[in-house]
């Protein structure tokens, strides 16, 4: 199982002082983040989208290079790549460099953004969401997949004679999560192609959760990619924790109460008992988190949020040394317990390959 | 056959209401006409000022919490309606609006509905057709076609007009009713029956 962090990356004022960071200051505590989350032992590290303030992260490949060249092992992804307004080749071209670059670090989320007017900015009608999702993600598909492609559709000029460069490192595409927090349509994307389904799984209560990532589950067997268990899940969390459950009640308080997206809303008790949030100690962040695996099934990644709403860098890394330190290594020990056999990890540039040179007999060849 | 569901809604802020008054009177009224037909009809009421807050919460934060999440289904699910709003500042209360924002815009396609309001006095009463109506309409709900407007005189004023009006409003409903199968209420069906098999998605 993977363990890792994402962020949205927004500049937002500390409301304990007021201070807004530059956006200077927030890419770079952005990077600092993403080399921290390595050095406490996590496993990945994934950058936001958005074409818009207060967000910073609009060329995710940019920084997720530049992270790429200062760190060994972790994995660099994305929460979440625009698959509606990217041109997807592109994305092909980008994230194939990147793949080489880091050595075949590197998987994305594919979502479809926040924010209306990014639609016409880039050309595009939100009123085609789902439709350029689909098939926007069937060319990159293709463009990963076949050396040249010669495609026509509804969204983007024809191609004829395009190869995409560099060619996937290896011959193998980077693997795919799709992203939605209310979307059958996209559930049954991920589940078609047999790619992994990423719920962010912040905001709404764990049944509206459950039922997107059953849909996954159910509809990934009946493609024929595995049985339900073997169905590739990712889940989102936000988590702020002191040693002492009620130093962090206190000092995330006014970060809560303000936040951007659920500020000036339900009171910080509310929503950490109606959603993911944890606000509390290592321990009451582990249980919680454990519980994961009773409403969603055994799953292959867990990412935190855990640098948003205007934490200053020093309190984020202090949140990094306590999650690298007393949660991961527990969760790792935990959810390892009673798993059963047949779940698979979460796949990497390692295991595509050697599934890629090693393509098992039958369907049912990994379980025996 | 299973007993239909009949939603009442109600926006009334007091404690009395009148709002909550001219509720329970259309409610009673489209029951017993119900009966009259031979049909089971169980009766919820919501009252919107118990949920207040969880509706200025969902608007601020995209999901409702478990009381409104099944306050929304109920709705969502009803085979019929009875909206009650005050009027205020010429048109419903934001508080019935903004619940109303948050129901899905396609489940109450063919929904009969009757509309109804109250107010101080009757000079507000063509409200329902200028507001209400139309957000129905909006809805693509069934709108029967008398709307009850209460002013406050009506409560102590002749009675015939008052009572035939409300016995005609839900004698309306009624009839739409009784023509109605109660709704499945099993959601596992439904969510299997929304999922696009994924060719069909590619075809665009």
């Amino acid at each position: 199982m993977q363990f890792g962090i994402f962020t949205v990356g927004d500049v937002t004022p500390d409301p304990t002082t007021g201070r807004t960071p530059t956006e200077g200051e927030r890419i770079k505590a952005m990077t600092a983040i993403a080399l921290k989350a390595e050095e406490v032992g996590l496993d990945v590290f994934a950058t936001g989208e958005h074409h818009n303030p207060p967000f910073v992260p609009s060329s995710p490949t940019t920084m997720l290079g530049w992270i790429a060249a200062r760190t060994e092992r972790l994995v660099l992804s994305t929460a979440t790549t625009l698959i509606t307004t990217n041109d997807p080749v592109k994305i092909a071209e980008d994230y194939a460099m990147l793949q080489h670059l880091s050595g075949g670090r590197v998987d994305l989320v594919m979502g479809r953004g926040n924010t209306g007017p990014v639609y016409p900015w880039f050309g595009k009608d939100i009123r085609d969401g789902i439709r350029l999702a689909v098939e926007n993600y069937a060319l990159l598909h293709r463009l990963w997949r076949e050396d040249v492609v010669d495609w026509e559709g509804k969204y983007r000029t024809p191609l004829h004679g395009f190869t995409s460069t560099p060619r996937p490192l290896d011959g193998v595409p980077p693997f795919v999560w799709h992203g939605s927090i209310r979307s059958p349509e996209i559930a049954e994307q991920a589940a078609y192609y047999g790619d992994g389904f990423f719920a962010n799984n912040i905001f709404w209560p764990k049944e509206h959760y459950q039922k997107l990532i059953g849909l996954y589950r159910r509809r990934f067997a009946h493609y024929g990619h595995g049985s339900e268990e073997q169905a590739i899940v990712g889940l989102g969390g936000q988590v702020f924790m002191r040693e002492r459950s009620q130093d962090a009640v206190r000092e995330f308080r006014p970060y809560f109460d303000n936040a951007p997206v659920y500020g000036h809303g339900p009171s910080l008790e509310e929503f950490t008992r109606d959603t993911p949030l944890t606000v509390g100690s290592p321990d009451q962040v582990i249980e919680k988190t454990l519980k994961f695996r009773d409403y969603f099934g055994d799953y292959q990644r867990q990412l935190f949020l855990m640098d948003h709403a205007g934490l200053p860098l020093k309190t984020v890394l202090e949140q990094l040394d306590l999650l690298g330190e007393k949660v991961v290594p527990v969760l790792r020990e935990e959810f390892a317990r009673n798993r059963p056999a047949n779940v698979p990890d979460a796949p990497t540039h390692a295991s595509l390959l050697a599934a890629a040179s090693n393509p098992p007999a039958s369907p049912t060849a990994s379980d025996s | 056959m299973d007993a239909l569901q009949l939603i009442v809604v109600s926006a009334g802020l007091r404690q009395p209401s009148s709002t909550r008054l001219l509720a329970d009177r259309l409610a009673a009224a489209a029951e017993r006409d119900l009966q009259l037909h031979g049909r089971d009809v169980r009766v919820e009421v919501i009252e919107l000022r118990d949920l207040a807050v969880h509706i200025a919460n969902n608007l601020v934060t995209g999901f409702p919490n478990a009381e409104l999440g099944d306050a929304l289904r109920d709705v969502e699910h009803a085979d019929g309606l009875i909206v009650v709003s005050p009027i205020f500042s010429a048109s419903y209360s934001g508080l019935f609006k903004s619940f109303f924002d948050l129901i899905d815009p396609m489940a109450l396609s063919g929904t009969p509905v009757l509309i109804a309001a109250t107010g101080g006095s009757a000079r507000h009463s063509l409200a329902l057709e200028h507001a209400l109506r139309p957000l129905f309409s909006y809805l693509h709900a069934t709108v029967v076609p008398t709307a009850v407007y209460a002013a406050t005189e009506d409560w102590g004023g002749e009675a015939a007009e008052f009572v035939g009006r409300i016995d005609r409003a839900a004698g309306e409903l009624a009839a739409l009713l009784t023509l109605r199968e109660p709704k499945p209420r099993d959601s596992d069906i439904e969510d299997e029956d929304e999922v696009i098999p994924f060719e069909q998605l590619l075809a665009g």
